[in-house]
């Protein structure tokens, strides 16, 4: 019971940590309007069948979600060097009810970014039916499983120093090699894609709409991503009991 | 009185560049309920890696600690056990009240939230954010959060050091008045001041190892030496530290130190033979003297903290 308060008081900081939150869920919402803005009435999008803005506020909405989720890391890292972690650790709080509020919080920092960036795509003229809003945000926040336990890995890796390069660079290359940017649908970054966590983030949206499906291989390397790097946060959160 | 904070043989190594490094090389300790004790040392006696091993922070390489009977984490589940760290900042973005409040509903039976920021002094500062407070001001909130489970064990380690003179009064008021409800109070610092104003009994740790272990007057009183200090020109430090009964000499400018194994004779011989010697004074070891004799030579002096402003 009593985790759930601390959940709650996680919840507000995050939302009153007001540098942080405009910057890593505007950030997504700016680069979406200078994309897509442009190419607005591009319909038929490299010959998908989806208009310029839906593809790329699809693209966005991993990518958005995904930053939002890693970046929780940052969040970490302060206050483990603020020596807040250590203090936790003499408290009853358990390492579930800790990852709790850390997940919780990532993820409603990912679902912010997710519905700002729908809002800003029904700017730009998107519209979806009913269903395919609920199936892609549905994989999307199932998608985003593995990368939780990534930005608390890496929390208790990194400190807050080298943590802004390393999710940086782990997003944009992930972005990337999983075809955010442009379509990636042969060669290397395909074959080597396809077994990345954020490929299927990426598809959870686009399977979505243009109709395919997620498929056995999705769901698989979504659930061992999440299985290994949940594991590695249980780790790095019990080896980080040092003066930082 | 059983002892309920009990530390044996503890042992604790870290990695270095040259190999390891023994932060701790033995500790025995037992601590009954209701004292108020002081960790002394200077830096890198080991009090913090005691302190983390006490916790349960940092596991023992050797040794054992049963805090009531119950292993550190046992003791931190049940709320038995709060503690001010020694680095320390505090979460952004939550008012004091608000970080309490989430602390307190960590734990089962916490004390009230408006009490803890009553007894940590925090009453003008509880609707303040977290990031907006003085140092003395974080302390204190670190404080109430190491109280505010109410624990028969209360955990310090230097407390004060972000303190100004009347920071740390009020802090060691704070600090008396929960003891006072039998509470068991350890609390680390190289303020000697500090161990002789508000423990019942000091642990003198040095090289990782105990030197001292008693009440602060009884340690005080085992340093056999006096001191005579008196204002006097001309005379060299090598002539004075001949001096029947005087071990040692030193002078700063027209003053001299003189510390003594046998003051009596001394204070007889100076006057002889340096009739012109005024402003004597005579005083007993303190605790700062006993400090030094007990932890090691005088090479060490360097690595003493300076004393807290008066």
């Amino acid at each position: 019971m009593s985790g759930w308060i601390y959940t709650r008081y996680e919840l507000l900081r995050a939302f009153r940590a007001r540098r942080f939150f405009i910057f890593s869920l505007g950030f997504p919402v700016v680069l979406y309007f200078v994309i897509a803005s442009p190419n607005r009435d591009v319909h038929d999008f490299d010959g998908l069948g989806v208009s310029f803005a839906l593809y790329y506020m699809v693209s966005l909405a991993s990518f958005g979600t995904m930053m939002a989720m890693i970046s929780s890391g940052a969040r970490i890292a302060g206050e483990r060097q603020a020596g807040w972690t250590r203090q936790l650790r003499i408290t009853p709080l358990s390492v579930r009810a800790y990852f709790r509020a850390k997940v919780l919080t990532s993820y409603a920092m990912a679902i912010t970014s997710l519905l700002l960036l729908y809002v800003a795509g029904a700017t730009l003229g998107v519209s979806l039916p009913a269903h395919s809003w609920l199936t892609m945000s549905g994989l999307i926040l199932i998608g985003l499983l593995p990368f939780a336990a990534l930005g608390i890995t890496l929390g208790h890796l990194m400190t807050v120093d080298s943590i802004g390069p390393i999710t940086g660079g782990t997003v944009s290359l992930l972005a990337i090699v999983s075809g955010t940017w442009f379509p990636v649908t042969s060669g290397f970054l395909h074959d080597l894609g396809v077994w990345l966590p954020s490929y299927w983030l990426v598809q959870a949206g686009r399977a979505t709409i243009t109709g395919h499906s997620w498929g056995a291989q999705g769901w698989l390397v979504i659930a061992a991503w999440t299985a290994v790097l949940t594991a590695l946060a249980a780790l790095a959160y019990r080896r980080d009991t040092g003066r930082v | 009185m059983s002892a309920e904070i009990r530390l044996t043989g503890l042992v604790k190594s870290f990695r270095g560049p040259q190999g390891p490094v023994a932060a701790v090389r033995g500790i025995d300790v037992s601590i009954a309920a209701g004292e108020t004790v002081a960790l002394l040392g200077p830096n890198g006696a080991g009090k913090s890696t005691t302190i983390d091993m006490m916790l349960g922070l940092t596991a023992p390489d050797s040794g054992s600690v049963s805090l009531f009977g119950a292993t550190p984490r046992e003791a931190v589940d049940a709320g038995a056990v709060g503690a001010m760290l020694q680095t320390g900042a505090l979460i952004r973005d939550l008012s004091v009240r608000e970080l309490i409040t989430m602390v307190a509903a960590l734990y089962r039976d916490p004390m009230g939230v408006e009490d803890v920021i009553a007894l940590a002094g925090l009453g003008e500062a509880a609707s303040r954010r977290t990031q907006k407070l003085s140092g003395g001001q974080t302390q204190r909130v670190r404080f109430a959060v190491a109280l505010v489970s109410d624990p028969d064990l209360l955990v310090l380690d230097e407390p004060t050091v972000a303190m100004d003179v009347e920071g740390r009064r009020d802090f060691w008021t704070a600090m008396r008045a929960f003891a006072a409800r039998g509470k068991t109070v350890i609390f680390a610092t190289h303020y000697l001041e500090e161990a002789d104003a508000n423990a019942d009994r000091a642990v003198l740790m040095a090289r990782g190892r105990i030197v001292a272990d008693g009440p602060t007057t009884e340690i005080k009183a085992r340093v056999g030496f006096k001191t005579i200090r008196t204002t006097l020109v001309d005379v060299a430090v090598a002539e004075l530290a001949a001096l029947p009964g005087v071990s040692a000499a030193d002078r700063h400018g027209d003053s001299v130190i003189l510390r003594c194994s046998d003051s009596d004779r001394a204070i007889r011989a100076l006057l002889e033979r340096h009739p012109s010697a005024r402003d004597i004074e005579i005083t007993g070891a303190g605790l700062e003297e006993a400090f030094l004799e007990l932890t090691g030579d005088d090479h060490e002096l360097g690595a003493t903290p300076p004393e807290p402003p008066r």
